[in-house]
């Protein structure tokens, strides 16, 4: 018998465009509601940010206060203070190879062929001394510049990056601690963990800057800068411990008495069993919590570091371009959401693609 | 002695002492040595302090609170900021979820789109960026006598000015209470099994008790007016300076509008996936049985979702109770920003971290607890399939 497909009936594109947007009456009022909306946003914002808007310093701040647009001049003018901080004019450079050493740095931790934890680890630990070096200088003929002068983005990806560097390993130990079989130290573990999950990074950031000093010995005190990443790296771990915890609990228990049946000794069994498939399963919680951690960084401007947030601040504060602000926060949040997107993107890909095998 | 340590269990407990042994000897060592820092600065440690008078002001307390007040005074006044500040932040940052979550489920691509794009650009900013634009804009608004007008209200740099009731506090209080209850009945009413009446033929008794409860509210605003005035006080231009209704401090309207967008674009994520949880072939069922859209979605697409989402919503609450903290970055008197200032005042370190990290304790755990409770109160009972 021969069979008959029938084909659904091809449909023209106004028909489709009528079945999309327009069904019934209420899906026409709601697409045509959202399309009025759309259309008012984007071209207020273009010709505020485009049309009407001011590129050029040739007329100083007097002539882009008097434009209708945005004033753009105000970033032509203050984009390195911005970006650089008080880092030295002449060694502004520097500051921006070790902004780039980082992005590069990153983009290499999303290839599947740096996941080994040798890797991973070689590739931050000399992309950071290498990033180190480079700002702080005294080496290789290039000058000191003490961590006092660093600022802007070049801060806040040394920030961020130091934290993650620290982060990372102290999130496995507790994770490994808190799992511990011996009650008295997971409990205790536990403990530190949820205190810490319990309070704002702010109020941490805070005891680790300006309180620590005080139940410190002289020795042990420290620049301002490393205590507050290392508060920050703290707050870091307890958050990060508790996904790679969340990632060990999905490994099935029977992986983990094979290989003590293989008699592998404790080292071996976290190395080769556990950790990787714990990781694997953490892996999208993991990339979620670095986004966060970026993000959080910009805090610690209220600790009274001159990162990209204060050094933005500081570019509209003085006198002429006092009008400029939403240009300078709109640079910022720029450079913050190519950042930020473009990591959480990855995360949502590789979720997608690790979630294929499951279904 | 060397068998000794060859014995598991031996071993195991050294292990443990020698863990909490350091631990707890590293954070004494702290308090030791932070106390003999402090004494060397003519700083007593111990909490008498509590009862000294504080010699600074407030710039927002809802209670009344002078430079002559003691330090536990203001304490309290900064964890009612706090929440007061939390409550209307995460109330705001709840609708605008709602709203752009429900956008982004709708069935409209237009729709969904426009949902999308507002939850990737106020998402991928951190909150304080945003907290310090708003505090800009406010604060570039025009003076008292150019300010923006428009329904009664008046937008001024030196605050918001809304209309508001003239009436006394505690009728305002009682009253918001009575709205409390107008919201809090219906749901009530259609739970409990004190009434005979089943449970579908509830609606006009619902109905009863919300317009009851709004009536109560009305009465007791009329009744509590101030003598000779207006029951609405509209704010207007006197002199210099804007006389009447409320003023909303710019601190506080900034951390507001910052809680509610940051807050609307995470909520508006998990009113998404709470959604998406809801088995197709549910209201695939629901369909089937002839209910309509709306009923779909009140009575199968909604509980099931809002049972799904609950519990990452209480994350994000406490969350966001907790980015209340940005208050200190435009100086807002918060809880943190207090402790801040305790010690910058009084020196009296360690007793005021203590406080603040009791304070946060308290307020998560209370927070956890509510909603542990609601969690409870609303799970489906029994082994129900969910696909």
């Amino acid at each position: 018998m021969e069979m008959v497909v029938v084909a659904p009936p091809a449909i023209g594109k106004i028909e489709d465009l009528r079945r999309r947007f327009f069904a019934t009456p209420l899906q026409a009022l709601l697409s045509l509601a959202s399309l009025a909306v759309m259309v008012f946003l984007a071209w207020k914002l273009l010709n505020w940010a485009v049309f009407s808007a001011v590129f050029t310093t040739s007329g100083g701040p007097e002539a882009c206060q008097a434009a209708a647009g945005a004033c753009w001049s105000v970033i032509a003018a203050r984009w390195r203070i911005i970006l650089f901080g008080l880092y030295p004019y002449d060694e502004q450079w520097r500051s921006a190879l070790a902004c780039l050493i980082v992005v590069v740095m990153t983009v290499l931790s999303c290839v599947p062929a740096f996941w080994t934890g040798r890797r991973i680890a070689l590739v931050w630990g000399a992309g950071t001394a290498l990033f180190y070096v480079l700002m702080k200088g005294g080496v290789l003929g290039l000058p000191y510049v003490g961590e006092e002068a660093w600022g802007g983005l070049a801060l806040t990806l040394f920030i961020f990056v130091t934290t993650c560097l620290i982060g990372f390993p102290l999130a496995i130990c507790l994770a490994l601690l808190r799992r511990s079989g011996l009650p008295w130290i997971s409990r205790t573990t536990g403990l530190i963990i949820d205190g810490v999950r319990s309070l704002p990074l702010i109020s941490i950031l805070f005891t680790f800057a300006i309180v620590l000093p005080f139940a410190l010995p002289q020795w042990l005190v420290g620049d301002k800068l490393y205590r507050v990443i290392l508060g920050s790296a703290l707050f870091f771990s307890a958050y990060q411990a508790e996904i790679v915890r969340g990632g060990m609990q999905g490994v099935p228990s029977g992986q983990e008495e094979a290989a003590m049946a293989l008699g592998m000794r404790y080292w071996q069994r976290v190395g080769r069993i556990l950790l990787p498939q714990a990781m694997r399963n953490a892996l999208p919680a993991t990339i979620n919590q670095f986004v966060i951690s970026f993000k959080e960084t910009s805090l610690v401007i209220i600790v009274g570091f001159f990162e990209i947030l204060a050094s933005g601040n500081a570019a509209y504060g003085t006198g002429e371009w006092r009008f400029a602000y939403v240009e300078v926060y709109a640079f910022i949040a720029f450079i913050y959401f190519i950042f930020v997107f473009s990591l959480s993107r990855y995360g949502a890909f590789l979720e997608r693609r690790m979630s294929v095998g499951e279904r | 002695m060397v068998s000794l340590l060859r014995n598991q269990k031996v071993r195991n407990a050294l292990l443990q002492i020698l863990y909490v042994g350091s631990i707890a000897a590293m954070v004494l060592a702290g308090i030791v040595i932070a106390r003999q820092n402090l004494a060397a600065q003519g700083i007593t440690s111990g909490f008498d302090f509590l009862f000294k008078s504080t010699g600074w002001d407030l710039n927002f307390s809802l209670l009344p609170a002078t430079a002559n007040d003691p330090y536990w005074w203001y304490f309290l006044i900064g964890i009612i900021n706090t929440l007061f500040l939390g409550t209307v932040g995460l109330t705001l940052a709840t609708i605008v979820g709602t709203i752009v979550g429900l956008a982004r489920t709708s069935s409209n691509e237009l729709a969904r789109l426009l949902g999308r794009t507002y939850v990737d650009i106020f998402r991928n900013i951190p909150l304080i960026l945003q907290v310090f634009f708003w505090y800009a804009v406010i604060t570039h608004l025009p003076t008292p006598r150019a300010a923006h007008e428009g329904w009664g209200f008046l937008l001024t740099s030196r605050g918001l000015y809304i209309p508001f009731p003239n009436v006394s506090s505690a009728a305002l209080a009682a009253a918001t209470l009575a709205v409390i209850a107008a919201i809090a009945l219906p749901i009530w009413l259609g739970r409990t099994s004190r009434l005979s009446l089943p449970v579908g033929q509830r609606g006009g008794i619902q109905l009863a008790g919300t317009a009851a409860a709004l009536a109560c509210a009305a009465i007791i605003l009329v009744a509590g007016r101030l003598a000779d005035s207006p029951l609405l006080d509209f704010p207007a231009l006197q002199g210099l300076n804007l006389r009447g209704g409320l003023r909303i401090p710019p601190e506080f309207a900034t951390l507001a509008i910052a809680i509610a967008i940051y807050g609307g674009s995470y909520i508006a994520e998990i009113v998404r996936g709470g959604f998406k949880a809801v088995g197709k072939g549910q209201v695939e069922a629901a369909l089937s049985l002839g209910l309509g859209p709306w009923r779909v979605f009140m009575l199968v697409r909604l509980p099931l979702a809002l049972r799904a989402m609950l519990p990452i919503l209480a994350n994000q609450y406490v969350w966001l109770m907790k980015a209340t903290t940005m208050g200190i970055a435009v100086g807002f008197t918060d809880f943190f920003m207090i402790v801040a200032l305790t010690i910058n005042h009084s020196g009296q370190t360690i007793e005021a971290i203590g406080i603040l990290m009791a304070g946060f304790l308290v307020i998560n755990l209370s927070l956890a607890a509510i909603f542990n409770r609601i969690n409870k109160a609303i799970a489906l009972k029994g082994n129900q399939l969910r696909a």
